[in-house]
């Protein structure tokens, strides 16, 4: 038996698989790998912070702490200690996720505005310790970071084989991020989402929830962060400042919240449309972001893959009436 | 003479600039409650209106001729008319949604503000010269007192002691207050709440204007002085709690001279201890030192 929404869950997994083969064939398809992988490495970084704002119902306005202190902590091991990349990875990971512990669990004690507010406060210490401190290189940021061998085996110098270890390593927290949200955690989160007052007063411990589904999106945000120091191969100011926070919001705004492909629908606008830019327009990439942003919150909150599952919904809900009409 | 070894000169002179930072602190702090409680939405365009304030007096006495005391009155007017402009054009579409949108819809006008004066201007500072009536020193005995410092701070005092005066005490601020706690029962009585919700962000935006009027003269005019700010004043807004006005100038004078304090006996967490402050007072008192709600 084959009813329209396991057909509809049918569709959306060939989707994924069609998208899954086109990343794999991407770079013989002469599509720029360090695009691409960039690309990922933000999808990610979007897919993450959804976690948190479009499954949990919190807006964290301070991301970029996470996804940029995991980028210096990746960069300084493998850099200065001569770590090998997944260690480097790793180490980033556990960093950003220890941050978020702290920073969820001062955060979560205020709720909706506030807890913005606090997330972009906490951020902006974070970032002014970036800037002090002395393994970070300061203005200049950590240069020049080496790709090193892969479990000291596997080179990844060549932007090929570097390639399917990012494709490898996006699709590995893409099923994770599905798995949590449709696991009976994430169906918790959901309904603290919806209905606060309601979990509390079902029993729910709702901060416990909340602090782990705060640290979970950090970590990933920071996984994030050290796979893009990885790829370009340095990790700046920029990767911590609050207007990288505000880029992720963007992205996952754009591409619909919420929503599972969204934020990297999103991404790969924002960052096909900077690299489209950055050369020929200069500052007026913030005035279009600026923008975006406004007609986004105006006019299209749902984002693009938002509209779309709506309107498909709609199309499958006007084929029934006028099916039963008959 | 010595204060815990710092010269006692560095020591007063570190406490004033904390205070004038701590001026501008509440002064946009204070802007922040008024709009957040009647419209239900964070500025976070607050910062940059409070750029365009110090670039609107920048360019009447670069391109107009128009002094200090012009720019003092017309930048917050102009300010005002645009903060008007933006709650018919954007705001207005966002009463009856999450708030986390007007946060979203302000902070994308900010990029935009910030973006074309940095288009064209570019990130360098533009000098802004201290009014000669204003210019000099004046001798204490203990210490020499930047006479453009001491009007700063008591501009900002004036300014939120009579903006405390208007809401606590007019008539008028019972209309505000009493569409914070009931838009629609204030409506039934026949008092315009569309326009009044209208006007209440322009005099926020003024007031935004104002302070950056204010800092022309002491800091480098530049495209990014209004999102450095509006952080820290986000933070200073947490630690104080929104309710209350009063407590709003308090908190931003007093974590002015905190700030100023650091920065003479431990310079490198300057820049920081606001945050740190408000991470202890989240810890011990989440609702904010004059907060209502828990």
């Amino acid at each position: 038996m084959s009813t329209p929404s396991t057909k509809a869950a049918n569709m959306l997994r060939i989707t994924y698989l069609v998208l899954l083969v086109f990343a794999l064939a991407a770079p013989f398809l002469g599509l720029y790998p360090v695009f691409v992988m960039k690309l990922l490495c933000f999808a990610l970084f979007a897919c993450a912070f959804n976690l948190l704002l479009g499954f949990t119902g919190l807006l964290s306005f301070g991301h970029a702490a996470f996804f940029g202190s995991a980028a210096y902590v990746t960069g300084w091991f493998i850099k200065a200690q001569g770590w090998t990349p997944e260690l480097g990875l790793l180490a980033g990971t556990v960093a950003a996720g220890l941050i978020g512990l702290v920073v969820g669990a001062v955060a979560i004690r205020r709720q909706g505005i506030y807890f913005a507010m606090i997330t972009l406060a906490i951020a902006q210490m974070v970032y002014f310790v970036c800037l002090q401190a002395s393994f970070t290189g300061g203005e200049d940021g950590l240069q020049g970071v080496p790709r090193g061998k892969l479990l000291g085996l596997l080179p990844l110098e060549s932007d090929i084989s570097l390639y399917y270890v990012v494709v490898a390593i996006f699709t590995a927290c893409f099923l994770f991020i599905s798995r949590i949200v449709h696991s009976p955690f994430g169906q918790v989160l959901k309904m603290i989402r919806e209905n606060e007052p309601r979990a509390i007063s079902l029993g729910y411990n709702v901060d416990r929830y909340k602090l782990l589904a705060f640290v979970l999106s950090a970590a990933l945000a920071g996984l994030a962060g050290s796979m893009k120091t990885l790829v370009m191969g340095f990790a700046t100011l920029s990767d911590v400042h609050w207007s990288m926070s505000g880029e992720v919001i963007l992205m996952t705004l754009l591409g619909g919240v919420g929503t599972f492909f969204g934020p990297v629908m999103g991404s790969g606008i924002v960052i096909a449309l900077q690299n489209l830019l950055a050369d020929k327009v200069g500052s007026w990439v913030t005035v279009i972001i600026g923008a975006i942003f406004v007609v986004c919150v105006l006019a299209f909150r749902k984002g693009v893959i938002g509209e779309l599952q709506a309107y498909l919904e709609r199309r499958r809900n006007a084929a029934k009436a006028a099916s039963q009409q008959t | 003479m010595e204060i815990f070894g710092i010269p006692l000169q560095a020591f007063l002179g570190q406490l004033l600039l904390g205070l004038v930072n701590g001026a501008f602190y509440a002064m946009l702090s204070l802007g922040l409650a008024v709009i957040f409680g009647l419209l239900g939405i964070v500025n976070f365009a607050h910062g940059a209106l409070y750029m365009l304030g110090a670039f609107a007096a920048w360019i009447m006495m670069d391109q107009l001729g128009l002094n200090y005391w012009w720019a003092l009155v017309l930048a917050p007017l102009t300010v005002g008319a645009l903060g008007v402009v933006i709650e018919r054009l954007f705001l207005k579409h966002l009463y009856k949604l999450d708030p986390l949108y007007g946060l979203l819809l302000t902070f994308g006008l900010s990029l935009i503000a910030e973006g074309v004066f940095r288009e064209i201007y570019g990130v360098s500072g533009q000098n802004y010269s201290v009014p000669e009536l204003l210019s000099g020193a004046t001798n204490l005995g203990f210490m020499v007192l930047p006479n453009y410092r001491a009007w700063v701070v008591l501009v900002s005092l004036v300014v939120c002691l009579g903006t405390w005066f208007l809401i606590e005490r007019t008539r008028l601020g019972a209309y505000l207050r009493a569409g914070t706690e009931n838009a629609p029962l204030v409506q039934a009585f026949g008092v315009n709440v569309p326009m009044m919700v209208m006007l209440t962000y322009g005099a926020g935006a003024a007031l935004a204007a104002l302070a950056g009027v204010l800092a022309a003269p002491i800091i480098q005019v530049n495209p990014l002085m209004g999102s450095n700010l509006i952080i820290v004043v986000f933070a200073v807004v947490v630690i104080g709690g929104m309710g209350s006005i009063l407590g709003s100038v308090i908190t931003g004078l007093g974590l002015g001279i905190v700030e100023g304090l650091t920065r003479v006996f431990y310079p490198e967490a300057s820049n920081i201890v606001v945050f740190v402050i408000m991470v202890i007072v989240l810890m011990f008192r989440p609702a904010g030192l004059f907060g209502k709600e828990a």
